[in-house]
């Protein structure tokens, strides 16, 4: 069971704000980690919008998810400039490191894709619980892996 | 001893916080004291970090400064190894007609003094002493066209929601930089944000909008954290009552389609960031159904410029219907990457070479994509091509947001191709067919082109047309210049295509 108090505060917070929906779930998100299933419905009533219609929004978005992520949480960039600088072989790399696959949570550590975070001039580049990485070798990416394997 | 250091996220990323604790532990050593201010990026991003140290004679650069290299900044700043002389005299920095990027890198982004002082709000204070209609027509005469890519005359969106009768209008700024090669709107919002405000409140002075959203993607922390703090300073200072706007960030959820405006607009309404079928345009019916101006935020950031200078002023840049300048990025495989903003006019190659440096990996280069991962890969053949909305249009490219990314001799181009496809169906909203099942389509067909089906390459050609002509919105509709473009002029790498050529 979810706590619900923060829900309830982060409600309050969006009240009358057009078009709310996103706000509250970044909010949700931040709270929880993740945002739980059974807080799409009284999102939905707060909203004059129904359970789907929230999972709905909640799914179409790759930045909301329905279970928690790992501890560390990797985003490395796959996009053409990465790409250009040698990140399909990291990419390999660290998956080797990690044991595990884009998109996938084992032991704690979330290891994901995105596409671009706007260091296409210092690429390939990596967000590391936050941390932005440029300029990614081969060392860089092991000194990852050793950092949130730890 | 007064320090700068960006506080720029490729800056960050390349080590600007070690590097500033480090410059400041070893002044403490020393018993020296400094002041280290943050500035945004210069653009030039191979530099990063680039340290400015203050003299008589200007700002003095080194980089990229790393922690071992700050000791010696210390002790002979002269003969530091990293020394780069005067940062306005790098000819990357000099070559530049740096109008909308005038400030970053050169003031502290968040203050409120240092922004007047280097000009700011005067073309706001001119703006609010104008008629509204004479605002759009100062917009007009000065020949400005969305940035974003599409490259619509901004003059006349704005004159159709000047003209539109409503009780509430909006004004909303794209800066859901999705583009690899892009980060243009990055580095103005974390360099100069009250830029973006300026523009904005001119354009809500314009059309008679009086709330605005700047919609920031989620990969952007830091940026919608200086935003965030940009408007809440702008707001205690009683500057965005003065111009009767008031604007707040909206963040984006990692979905690419959401910088298509339509389904921004949707994404800002607390929808799924569909396309909607257009018309309506949203200059008559956008936000919650009332007249919106959905501008990219290049396209705002260069208002205050025009209306301080004047739309002559400005047109007298560029070249044809090109008009003013374009901040061009480049990245990927670079020797000297960054921002260099320029007059429309400069061409392809005199960009990449002559001012970037070529590859970094020291190789030939192969291709150039231009404008995004919508954006077609150009060889070599294509480097005389000047920017130009209608130059790069007849050569089967597009200038999009002015985004390039640089591939050596070792890129395979259909595996570009499949990712350009791959990428579609990843964030393809849904909406239409042509671009929902024919980028996973196009997947497979790559996959059987590169097993050798020669049967498969008719068969891409014709789905590209219809993704072309049958998609509601850009993705579906140009994720076929990248792919494309790749087969005509690259056929080598496509084993079927190479046989047929030869």
């Amino acid at each position: 069971m979810t706590d619900f108090a923060r829900l309830r505060a982060i409600l309050t917070a969006h009240q009358g704000r057009e078009g709310a929906l996103l706000p509250i779930l970044h909010d949700v998100q931040e709270a929880y980690g993740h945002i739980p299933d059974d807080t799409l419905e009284p999102i939905g009533a707060a909203l004059r919008l129904s359970r789907a219609e929230v999972a709905g929004v909640v799914g179409f978005y790759h930045d909301f998810r329905r279970a928690p992520a790992g501890k560390h949480v990797i985003k490395l960039c796959r996009a053409e400039a990465c790409q250009a600088m040698g990140g399909v072989g990291l990419q390999a790399r660290l998956e080797a490191a990690l044991g595990l696959k884009l998109g996938e949570t084992k032991q704690d550590i979330t290891l994901e894709a995105t596409y671009c975070l706007g260091l296409c001039a210092c690429a390939p580049a990596a967000m590391v619980n936050d941390r932005l990485i440029g300029r990614l070798d081969a060392a860089a990416v092991d000194a990852i892996a050793a950092e949130v394997r730890q | 001893m007064k320090l700068w250091v960006p506080s720029d996220a490729a800056a960050k990323a390349c080590g600007a916080e070690p590097l500033v604790a480090a410059i400041a532990a070893q002044a403490a050593v020393r018993g020296q004291q400094i002041e280290i201010c943050r500035n945004g990026s210069r653009g030039m991003v191979w530099l990063e970090p680039l340290v400015e140290v203050e003299t008589e004679a200007g700002r003095v650069g080194f980089g990229p400064m790393t922690v071992a290299d700050v000791p010696a900044l210390f002790d002979d700043p002269e003969r530091h190894p990293k020394a780069l002389g005067l940062v306005e005299e790098i000819p990357f920095f000099k070559r530049q007609t740096r109008l909308t990027f005038a400030r970053c890198g050169q003031i502290e982004p968040l203050s409120l003094d240092q922004y007047q002082a280097a000009g700011g709000w005067e073309g706001l204070r001119k703006a609010l002493a104008m008629a509204p209609a004479s605002v759009v027509e100062e917009i007009t005469a000065s020949g400005l066209r969305g940035r974003g890519g599409a490259g619509f005359p901004t003059g006349i969106k704005w004159r159709t929601v000047l003209e539109a009768e409503a009780p509430q209008k909006y004004i909303v700024c794209n800066v859901d930089e999705g583009d690899s090669g892009s980060f243009a709107d990055r580095m103005l919002i974390e360099g100069d944000p009250f830029c973006l405000i300026e523009g904005m409140a001119i354009a809500g002075h314009a059309v008679g909008a009086t709330q605005g959203y700047i919609y920031i993607r989620s990969e952007y922390p830091d940026c919608v954290r200086v935003m965030r703090k940009a408007i809440a300073l702008a707001e205690t200072a009683g500057l965005l009552a003065e111009a009767g706007f008031a604007l707040e960030v909206r963040v984006g959820a990692g979905a690419y389609v959401c910088g298509e405006e339509t389904a921004m607009l949707n994404s800002i309404e607390g929808k799924r960031g569909t396309v909607r079928p257009k018309p309506p345009l949203p200059a008559l019916e956008g936000l919650f159904g009332h007249p919106t101006v959905v501008n990219n935020l290049l396209s705002l950031a260069a208002v205050p410029w025009i209306m301080a200078h004047g739309g002559q002023a400005y047109q007298r840049f560029g070249i044809d219907r090109s008009r003013g300048t374009i901040p061009l990025q480049v990245g990927g495989n670079v020797k000297y990457g960054g921002l260099f903003e320029t007059g429309f006019g400069i061409t392809l190659g005199e960009l990449v070479v002559g001012v970037c440096g070529g590859t970094a990996s020291g190789r030939p280069v192969k291709a150039v994509q231009v404008g995004g991962p919508l954006g077609a890969y150009h060889p070599q053949a294509d480097f005389d091509l000047p920017f130009c909305y209608e130059l790069f249009a007849g050569q089967g490219g597009l200038v999009g947001h002015a985004g390039l990314v640089v591939h050596d001799d070792s890129a395979d181009m259909l595996q570009l191709a499949r990712f350009a496809m791959e990428f579609c169906a990843v964030e393809s909203c849904g909406t239409c067919t042509p671009c929902r099942i024919g980028a996973v389509r196009g997947v497979e067909t790559l996959d059987r082109i590169a097993a050798g089906d020669a049967t498969a390459l008719p068969l891409l050609d014709d789905l590209c047309d219809t993704m072309k002509y049958g998609s509601l919105c850009a993705l579906g509709g140009f994720t076929p210049y990248p792919v494309q473009s790749a087969i005509r002029h690259f056929p080598q790498d496509f084993p079927v295509a190479r046989e047929a050529a030869e």
